[in-house]
């Protein structure tokens, strides 16, 4: 599985990822600048965590109109893989790869520890590894991960299985508990929780690991 | 020659905050009056904050020398080898007055400015810690303060990228008008790649990177160099204001540079901004700097030099790069679209030379701003000796699991979740060991990126100790951090010290800084653990009441297999509990007096450092041979305390032996020094091995169960426990009254 990490500034959890990657498919992915223009053929493209551009104006606003962005959007377009976690996720959203926005967390804080999740679906190439309906523990760390979406648009994700992801115990006042979710091509998966910062045992219950085996499953 | 354009007046000077004495100096030494400029830069240079001059002669008497110390004090930040040719960067300091004036902003800034201090060195950061001391709980203005504190040292935090992994957090009515916020942050770099300020080289460029300078923060030195009174939210406007997302740039942009050979010194600009920064770099290098201040990137149009070389505005760092290096630099600070800008040359004048608009605006001698700032020897008393508690003057009050109840839910024991859950402790993806994690401990644990080892750090201080008896207290501050990372399994360094007293002006508030000074100076050479950076925070008063005497320290410590760090938390049901260390029962300054019978004036415990020592390196023994399963030293209240900390962390509960020679409150409560509980499997071995370390140990009880249990009675269950230790600070925050 051959990868890559978009770096924009501000990012802050492009290593983490790239660490990740690199201890799961035994290759570093190749680390591709925001100001590019063309993407490297990749079979997976990350969108890490963090604060790209400050979060000032929107989470995710600016990253989502960067150079990079025409080709990350082509390349899912054709059916490459994506991956947007926590600041990833709210680009994902903003460039309009997955539904809905991501508000402030209803009690107005950052929230960074670890949370308990419980994997809705694994029929995608992000949580086949996974047993459905098991529950994983994920850390979370953001100001703005209150999920948001019409009833219309909630009530399609739901009927068709793109919830991945979803909270036991709501931390952000997430619409139906929403923590990720997924394409209707199951080709995208945005996130709020951090699998990546548990894939490795000396760092906790490595429950994130599943996810990037999975990836390995069906990309390699 | 400009120096009578606007030639200043004792007035002038009184009004920068200089004496009289420190302004006659200053026209002997220059032989002229200093205009606006000139008197400026003396009055940041030599104020309280940048020049040491209370505390300069007292500091030199700490021991800052070891083998693995590679930069002591006198840098932007320690630096010690941790082997592999590593080098762990670190330092702590104060941000006290500006959080207290505008708590987000505040100890947001004082998180970026010990970021940069760290990564000026060289160093990526890699690990925050705050150490916070906020007035009583039932305070008006409290809940504000702590609201904005956690959260600007969050908002700085996570946005930079840093985990926040440690720290402690006080409350104290003496804090009421001058809450204490220090930071801490350690860094890791190459040992042979690190930067230091000496400028070099006739000619070389002067590079000014990162944010534009504006109008905030003038006189923010010389602000943190006074006491405060009642209106002193007046002061706003000399507090900065943070951009952490420039800062991760700065950090990110520094780190490219210097992978290449073009950087020949950096310093950051931090407290008097361009002034501290060229004039150190000026000193350090021995030679002359010129700049051209309108060369210098400006947010608001019309600065006057004045204005420019006071700023404090954040995020900007100063260079003398390589000749023919400009543009390797320009291109990487354009990358991160971050201000580059030449402002000046090094020149062998040995003069800081600035023009503004063609005319030469100040013309100082580098070397009397720094040599000739005031050392004050200041006149000081010895705090008077407190009187002893003894063991049996004070019977509990109520059943002992009450009184646990009690002192796990009062301020300074009860849980902080609600603070660190407003930080990211764990990205960077290294951390092994912190507060938002299932394995939080004494120290915190941070993984060495790419490798199987690890970094160990805490922060500590026990200010009532300080108060009622400084050398005790200053001994006990340097010793408990010690203990903190022999508990996580480390080998414990460096520390760095973060001096928070009073104005030094008074005798008594100057006699605690000497007496903490001496019992942290005999701490570190009975423990090898020098001092390797620091900061002095003074004036810490409010209407003449002065805070409690906080020294601060930050302890930093080396775990070479990371499979051995140690936690607290009971792992295993049917393991033997031994005390190691003496228990005498002293109850005197405990939590115990202070939460049930409202006293802290009495005698602290003694700190017997040999005694320390045989005990730390005996539990690093049994920890490096897999004989424990769970290490915590004794602190603030007590042996049963600790054991209800450990209990709570793994959902295990214990039973505990009463000894029937000890007056059970002194037994349960006392905090006595140099102690820690362990847990292990193999009670004989441990024994045995203590023994022959001369080392006094006790079997005191089991893990198992549900409940704590005192001799098999008085249970309570850890469910009733953890509720107590969880909700003061939920409750106290959630209060709209």
């Amino acid at each position: 599985m051959k990868s890559c990490v978009i770096v924009f500034p501000g990012s802050n959890c492009d290593r983490d990822l790239a660490t990740a990657l690199a201890l799961v498919t035994g290759t570093p992915p190749l680390m591709v600048w925001h100001g590019d223009t063309d993407l490297p053929d990749v079979d997976l493209i990350g969108v890490p965590g963090g604060f790209s551009y400050g979060d000032y104006l929107r989470c995710g606003a600016m990253a989502a109109r960067s150079p990079i962005m025409r080709s990350l959007i082509d390349a899912a377009e054709r059916g490459v893989h994506v991956i947007g976690i926590c600041n990833g996720f709210q680009v994902l959203t903003e460039i309009g790869l997955l539904s809905g926005a991501l508000m402030r967390n209803q009690n107005l804080s950052f929230i960074g520890k670890s949370i308990d999740l419980s994997i809705e679906t694994c029929q995608s190439p992000f949580t086949s590894a996974y047993s459905e309906g098991s529950t994983v523990s994920f850390p979370i760390a953001h100001h703005d991960g209150n999920y948001f979406a019409d009833e219309e648009t909630l009530d399609r994700l739901e009927g068709d299985g793109l919830v991945a992801f979803r909270y036991i115990a709501n931390p952000n006042g997430s619409q139906r508990d929403i923590a990720g979710i997924l394409n209707p091509e199951r080709t995208v998966l945005g996130l709020m929780p951090h699998p990546e910062r548990v894939v490795d045992p000396i760092l906790g219950k490595p429950d994130g690991r599943a996810l990037f085996d999975s990836l390995i499953g069906a990309l390699s | 020659m400009t120096a009578a354009i606007d030639e200043t007046s004792l007035a002038d000077a009184a009004e920068h905050g200089l004496t009289d004495d420190e302004y006659a100096l200053i026209l002997t030494i220059l032989n002229r009056p200093p205009n606006r400029t000139e008197l400026g830069i003396y009055s940041v240079m030599w104020s309280e904050h940048c020049s040491y001059k209370s505390s300069r002669r007292w500091l030199k008497t700490l021991p800052t020398e070891a083998p693995w110390v590679i930069q002591g004090p006198g840098e932007n930040a320690g630096v010690v080898d941790i082997g592999d040719g590593l080098a762990a960067v670190f330092k702590m300091e104060s941000h006290n007055h500006p959080s207290f004036i505008e708590p987000y902003q505040g100890a947001a800034t004082g998180v970026g400015g010990i970021l940069r201090d760290v990564f000026t060195m060289g160093a990526r950061p890699i690990a925050n810690l705050n150490a916070l001391r906020f007035g009583a709980p039932d305070h008006p203005k409290t809940r504000h303060l702590v609201a904005g504190v956690v959260a600007g040292i969050g908002g700085y935090g996570n946005c930079v990228g840093v985990p926040t992994v440690g720290g402690e957090t006080n409350f104290h009515s003496a804090y009421n008008g001058n809450i204490l916020v220090n930071a801490m942050t350690v860094g890791l770099a190459k040992a042979d790649r690190i930067f230091y300020s000496a400028a070099a080289g006739v000619g070389n460029p002067v590079v000014y990177v990162g944010s534009k300078t504006g109008r905030d923060g003038i006189h923010g030195a010389t602000m943190a160099s006074a006491e405060f009174s009642e209106g002193s939210e007046e002061k706003r406007p000399t507090v900065q204001v943070g951009d952490p997302f420039t800062e991760k740039l700065l950090i990110e942009a520094c780190m490219e540079l210097m992978a290449t050979d073009a950087i020949i010194a950096i310093q950051d600009m931090g407290a008097a901004g361009l002034t501290s920064s060229s004039v150190e770099m000026a000193d350090k290098g021995g030679c002359g700097i010129e700049l051209d201040l309108d060369l210098v990137p400006c947010r608001e149009t019309a600065m006057t030099a004045y204005e420019i070389m006071l700023s404090e505005s954040q995020e900007r760092m100063l260079m003398v790069l390589r000749p023919g290096r400009e543009e390797i630099a320009r291109a990487i600070f354009e990358k991160w679209e971050l201000d580059f800008a030449v402002i000046g040359r090094v020149t062998d004048t040995g003069h800081l030379v600035l023009r503004k608009d063609g005319t030469v605006v100040a013309d100082l001698r580098v070397a009397p701003l720094v040599d000739q700032a005031p050392n004050y020897d200041r006149p000081w008393v010895k705090t008077p000796e407190a009187p002893e508690a003894g063991a049996n003057d004070f019977p509990l009050p109520d059943s002992p699991e009450n009184v646990l109840k009690k002192l796990l839910a009062s301020p300074d024991l009860a849980s902080k979740a609600w603070i660190h859950d407003q930080y990211d402790s764990q990205v960077m993806a290294d951390t092994v060991a912190g507060p938002g994690l299932a394995e939080g401990g004494d120290a915190a644990v941070v993984r060495i990126h790419g490798t199987g080892r690890a970094l160990a750090m805490t922060t500590d201080c026990t200010p009532r100790y300080c108060k009622a008896d400084p050398e005790r207290g200053g001994a006990q501050a340097v010793a408990e951090a010690w203990r903190n990372l022999i508990a996580a399994g480390a080998r414990p360094l460096a520390i760095t010290d973060n001096m928070n007293f009073g104005n030094p002006e008074k005798l008594p508030i100057m006699g605690q800084f000497v007496g903490a000074i001496e019992g942290m100076r005999n701490a570190c050479e009975a423990l090898d653990f020098p001092v390797v950076s620091g900061n002095v925070s003074l004036y810490n008063e409010t209407d003449g009441e002065a805070i409690l005497p906080t020294p601060a320290i930050g302890g930093v410590g080396v775990i070479d297999d990371l499979h051995r760090h140690m936690t607290p938390r009971l792992k295993q049901s049917g393991e033997t509990l031994i005390l190691i260390g003496k228990t005498r029962g002293h109850v005197g300054c405990s939590i115990y007096l202070q939460q049930l019978f409202d006293l802290e004036h009495h005698r602290p415990p003694p700190i017997e450092l040999a005694a320390e020592r045989r005990a730390g390196d005996l539990v690093r023994w049994l920890i490096g041979r897999g004989l424990v399963s769970a290490v915590h030293d004794l602190s603030d209240g007590g042996l049963y305390v600790t054991l209800a900390e450990m209990a709570l962390a793994g959902g295990i509960g214990a039973d505990l032996e009463v000894p029937a020679d000890t007056p059970i409150q002194a037994w349960l409560f006392g905090e006595d020094q140099g102690r820690y509980l362990i847990s292990t499997g193999e009670p004989e071995a441990a024994l045995q091995r203590a023994a022959a370390m001369s080392v006094p140990c006790q079997l005191v009880g089991r893990t198992g169960g549900d409940a704590l249990t005192l001799n098999g009675a008085n249970a309570i269950s850890l469910v009733e426990l953890r509720e107590a230790h969880e909700s003061f600070l939920p409750d106290l925050m959630a209060r709209t009254h």
